[in-house]
């Protein structure tokens, strides 16, 4: 019951600290930043920014996803992931690309390959 | 005549509908958390890859302040989007707010990218219906989603690789539209550092301050040396 309730408060939290961050990623620039559009320091933000952070969250979160030890040497994620390069680089469709990493490492944990 | 809000939003239907379905799976077989919480975050977060990214935070039980930061981070591009239509949006009255929070990257591109050829009026009129029809669309998915992967048994393990696959899915977007390769590396290699000195729990927030330091520092050495010709060309001039 305490485990439970621990849990929904967490959840609750963590929802509202969600909608709070994404929200505020929408509302501040109408409520800050009416004068400001022009601002050089926020143009070389705006336009190196996105791109790097999220190349960023793909390694880090690719680096979790795999297998480090020997043999494997993350070979287990890699190959998924530069199959997602690939298809996206060849179709464009992001779920074709999804879904086209998203299997091959679904049917390589489930069977155990490496 | 201009196309109805629902042509124009019919491709992300097809876009949504799918990945909305992957997050609500994703959401009920990672974790032990109702399904329907899966479409309340449709309609409440409404944000493709923070919910997402979601899903891997509340399996690790992340600290509120490492979700807060890394989903505002995760969704700073939505403060340019909202640069670019500071604009557009003026004048829009009580639905200026709900066009605001429904500000996704597909919303964008396309009331960014659509003839406009009615009144102001109409055209905002038009932009609010586009926004609420494509939150619909996201929510369906979510909730069929949550209750497949909720009553379905099957196999999941691996399934979060989907996230992984999103963001290179996006990254690579991200490079298509800017054409140059310089913030990628700068992200690898933050990516690479924060993962050498730090530990899991701080890696994230660790690539990003690298990520933000060099930019401003580069931005400032620009500025500096903008500032420095134009002295020059003051004093020999």
């Amino acid at each position: 019951m305490a485990e439970n309730l621990f849990q929904n408060y967490y959840l609750s939290s963590f929802i509202a600290v969600t909608v709070l961050a994404t929200f505020a990623t929408r509302i501040i620039p109408f409520v800050f930043f009416e004068r400001h559009t022009e601002h050089p320091l926020i143009k070389h933000l705006g336009r190196y920014l996105p791109a790097a952070v999220m190349a960023l969250l793909a390694i880090v979160f690719l680096q979790r996803s795999a297998t480090w030890s020997l043999p494997v040497v993350g070979l287990d994620a890699l190959i998924p992931g530069v199959l997602v390069v690939l298809v996206h680089l060849w179709r464009s469709n992001a779920l074709l690309s999804i879904a086209a990493g998203t299997l091959p490492y679904m049917a390589i944990q489930q069977a155990g390959l490496f | 005549m201009t196309p109805s809000a629902f042509r124009l939003t019919l491709p992300i239907l097809f876009g949504y509908l799918p990945l909305g379905m992957a997050f609500g799976v994703l959401f009920a077989t990672q974790l032990d958390y109702p399904w329907w919480i899966a479409p309340l975050m449709g309609v409440l977060v409404y944000a493709g890859a923070a919910q997402i990214l979601a899903v891997s935070l509340l399996a690790a039980h992340a600290g509120l302040l490492e979700v807060f930061i890394a989903m505002f981070v995760l969704n700073a591009r939505h403060l340019f989007y909202g640069l670019s239509l500071l604009g557009q949006f003026r004048g829009a009255g009580w639905r200026k707010l709900y066009l605001i929070f429904g500000l996704t990257d597909e919303t964008y591109s396309l009331l960014t990218s659509r003839q406009r050829t009615e009144t102001r009026e109409q055209e905002l009129h038009t932009d609010f219906r586009i926004t609420l029809l494509n939150q619909l669309y996201w929510v369906v998915g979510c909730a069929a989603g949550g209750f497949l992967g909720h009553s379905v048994a099957f196999n999941s393990t691996g399934i979060e690789f989907a996230l992984i696959a999103l963001f290179i899915v996006l990254t690579i977007e991200q490079y298509k539209a800017l054409g140059e390769t310089f913030p990628l590396w700068l992200g690898a290699l933050a990516a690479g550092v924060a993962m050498a000195v730090l530990p899991a729990p701080h890696q994230l927030i660790g690539a990003i301050v690298i990520v933000s330091l060099v930019l401003l520092l580069q931005y400032r050495r620009h500025r500096d040396a903008l500032t420095r010709n134009r002295s020059e060309e003051t004093t020999h001039g």
